[in-house]
């Protein structure tokens, strides 16, 4: 805190302005070199919706790469970050093909007709793109059932919340949202009959400040813990201010609020992404539609934050088990709607088809989804 | 809706419309000497940042606030050089201003901080006596700093661009400048000043948001909040009052709508949201053509020419 240093920030504020100004500051593409181990390299690219340090969607992906990276020595890897959903990302998508890139990773939805229109063009690279559901002879799609994760930390927040009120804080109402929401909501049911999740819809992805104040909105409303499908660890933090929980979302959001963060429902790209590029290599990819499994490790549980009881770290520990055996899943009947209409009969799975295209909410959740059309 | 729900929703709408109020009162300014600043949405990222990293490597928010009001004033500079001394269209000098902003302020937190980072931001602060006041004092007096800078800045923009000398020289640069310069006044330090002024608020808006709410940076963070600000400066017409109205409009529908969520309570919460954005609109729709607007507005100023 001495004056030395911080003239030495201001100053380096400073140095970095006039260094942009004069024309260093446009964003270039940052390139991993890997050692040059490995004889024949294989050229892989990732395009990104946000930049890698959102601490969540992006930062997820990125942090799959790297696995990768570390795993398969053979394999040099570029990113492109913050790539426009649209037109732009035609453009990219192209450069990357251009460049000899063999496998393509997009990783938004918005990207899905610009990868399926360059794929067209470059019949010899692969492309992957998440979250879609195009495909082509050398476009594949993949996905994780975050629903299954989403559903045993409802379990947590069923077990710690004391006003029986739990916040969610959602983005869109589009049937991912609703699914998770839905699955959670499952969850906090399974020990806790009574609790209810009460929804706020932000209608933005990224938003670290309206975030927030729609989790604020929640815990003055009563909510004790705060669920949340937001990229940015906004709601999490409005929950560590007042002292009340939270569970965070894509990454593991503890560092972020530590004293709020019981558990995080976290992507885990790395293993799918080294699977599928050694399938490249091997000459065995298919154009599958992948929506992986808990039991394939694509989802999962961040550490418990220290306030989480044994008990409670039990009851997820069976459930999962049982989601990891397949005997069962999230969305096996009986469950109702939110008017108490029996959706799914006793005994009846959800198949994935409905789970696509999820438009109602199941019963305890407290909001509404915007009529649709 | 009980008594605590309508504080609650009263005192985040006071909160949540100072950032808008800030950038306004800021562009007002600007405007009022004939300029018009679109940079405001990237002065407020690079005040944000600014304010955030500050913070961060000093621990204390107030050199946050510091550091946010120079690097807004050093932004405003810029816009002036441009604008001013160059004399480039200010549309395009501004959207420019806008994406040098945006750009550079993810740059440096990428290169100086990484990732996401919190922060201990600014405290709420009770005001002694008025606070215990039933119903407003919670509304009205438990906010933090900036909450209160910017609603203070109301009155005192109003008086200083209306009652001080500088403040007629300011309407004058931005009405008739060949005027005010046959009159001795420099037209081009006027607009520089203003520029600068509007720049350190835009700056101290875009530190509210890291330091006042988020407690934190992100990319993009102001999310188009820099552009409702000078929405505003339209539809408040110039007027610090006007400029009040709006920004309260904005953030107490904004507050509302996430109540009218949260309650359940029977209102379609999108009417809500987009409420404010059809109200500005329709003003300034059936105003076009009737409203006052500085006159030089949007027209550089050169010796020597009539405008």
């Amino acid at each position: 805190m001495n004056f030395k240093r911080r003239g030495t920030i201001l100053i380096t504020l400073l140095v970095s302005l006039l260094l942009v100004i004069s024309g260093c500051g446009t964003k270039t593409p940052t390139a991993t070199p890997t050692p040059e181990a490995a004889k024949e390299k294989i050229k892989v690219a990732f395009v990104y919706v946000g930049p890698v340090g959102d601490a969540g969607w992006t930062t997820a992906h990125d942090a799959g790469r790297k696995y990768m990276v570390e795993k398969m020595p053979n394999v040099e890897t570029t990113i492109m970050e913050s790539v426009p959903e649209g037109a732009d990302a035609e453009r990219v998508i192209t450069q990357l093909a251009e460049k000899g890139n063999k496998v393509i990773f997009t990783t938004s939805f918005g990207y899905m007709d610009p990868t399926i229109n360059v794929a067209k063009k470059y019949p010899n690279v692969t492309f992957m793109h998440n979250s879609g559901y195009k495909t082509a002879d050398n476009v594949g799609t993949y996905f994780g059932r975050m629903y299954q994760a989403r559903y045993l930390t409802g379990i947590v927040a069923g077990k710690t919340t004391k006003t029986n009120t739990i916040g969610y804080v959602a983005a869109f109402p589009i049937p991912e949202v609703i699914r998770g929401i839905n699955a959670f909501t499952q969850g906090v049911r399974s020990v806790n009959p009574t609790a209810k999740v009460k929804v706020i819809w932000t209608n933005t992805w990224y938003d670290p400040a309206a975030e927030k104040d729609a989790g604020k909105s929640l815990l003055a409303a009563g909510a004790d813990v705060l669920a949340q499908h937001q990229d940015t660890p906004g709601p999490i933090q409005a929950a560590e201010e007042v002292g009340k929980f939270g569970i965070g979302y894509n990454t593991d959001m503890a560092k972020m609020a530590p004293k709020a963060v019981l558990t995080s429902a976290i992507w885990n790209w790395g293993p799918f992404y080294v699977k599928t590029v050694q399938s490249v290599i091997d000459k065995t990819w298919k154009n599958d539609q992948y929506w992986g499994p808990i039991s394939d490790g694509i989802v999962d549980l961040a550490p418990y934050g220290p306030m989480v009881t044994d008990d409670t770290k039990k009851l997820v520990a069976d459930a999962k088990a049982k989601l990891v055996s397949k005997s069962w899943d999230v969305f096996t009947g009986p469950i109702k709607d939110q008017t108490g209409v029996v959706k799914i009969p006793a005994g009846q799975v959800m198949s994935d088809k409905d789970m696509l295209a999820f438009d109602w909410f199941v019963e305890g959740v407290d909001g509404k989804i915007p009529a649709a059309k | 809706m009980n008594s605590d729900i309508i504080i609650i929703i009263l005192a985040t709408g006071i909160r949540l419309a100072t950032p808008y109020l800030l950038a306004a009162l800021g562009e007002m300014f600007v405007q009022r000497s004939g300029v018009y600043n679109l940079g405001v949405e990237g002065i407020m990222m690079m005040g944000a940042f600014a304010g955030f990293y500050a913070t961060l490597q000093l621990g204390s928010p107030l050199l946050g606030i510091a550091a946010s009001l120079a690097i807004g004033g050093l932004m405003g500079l810029i816009m002036a050089l441009v604008s001013v001394t160059f004399k480039a269209e200010q549309g395009i000098s501004g959207i420019g201003l806008y994406m040098f902003g945006w750009g550079l302020s993810g740059l440096l937190f990428r290169l100086y901080v990484g990732g996401i980072t919190s922060i201990e931001g600014l405290k709420a602060i009770k005001i002694p006596l008025l606070s215990q006041i039933p119903f407003l004092g919670p509304v009205l007096f438990d906010h933090n700093m900036l909450v209160y800078t910017a609603f203070l800045l109301v009155p005192v923009t109003g008086f200083i661009l209306f009652k001080t000398s500088w403040g007629l020289n300011v309407r004058a640069v931005g009405n008739k400048p060949e005027a005010a310069d046959t009159l001795g006044v420099s037209v081009v330090r006027i607009r520089y000043q203003c520029l600068i002024v509007g720049g350190m608020l835009a700056g101290l808006a875009g530190a509210f948001l890291t330091l006042g709410q988020a407690n934190m940076f992100a990319d993009n963070i102001t999310a188009g909040r820099g552009f409702i600000a000078i929405a505003l400066v339209y539809f408040g017409r110039w007027s610090p009052w006007g400029i009040l109205l709006g920004s309260l409009l904005f953030s107490l529908a904004d507050s509302f709508q996430s109540m009218i969520q949260v309650l359940g309570i029977n209102f379609p919460y999108e009417l809500a949201v987009i409420l404010p954005y059809i109200v500005t609109i329709v003003a300034l729709a059936i105003s076009y053509g009737r409203v006052w607007a500085p006159a030089a507005l949007g027209k550089t100023f050169q010796r020597g020419t009539r405008g």
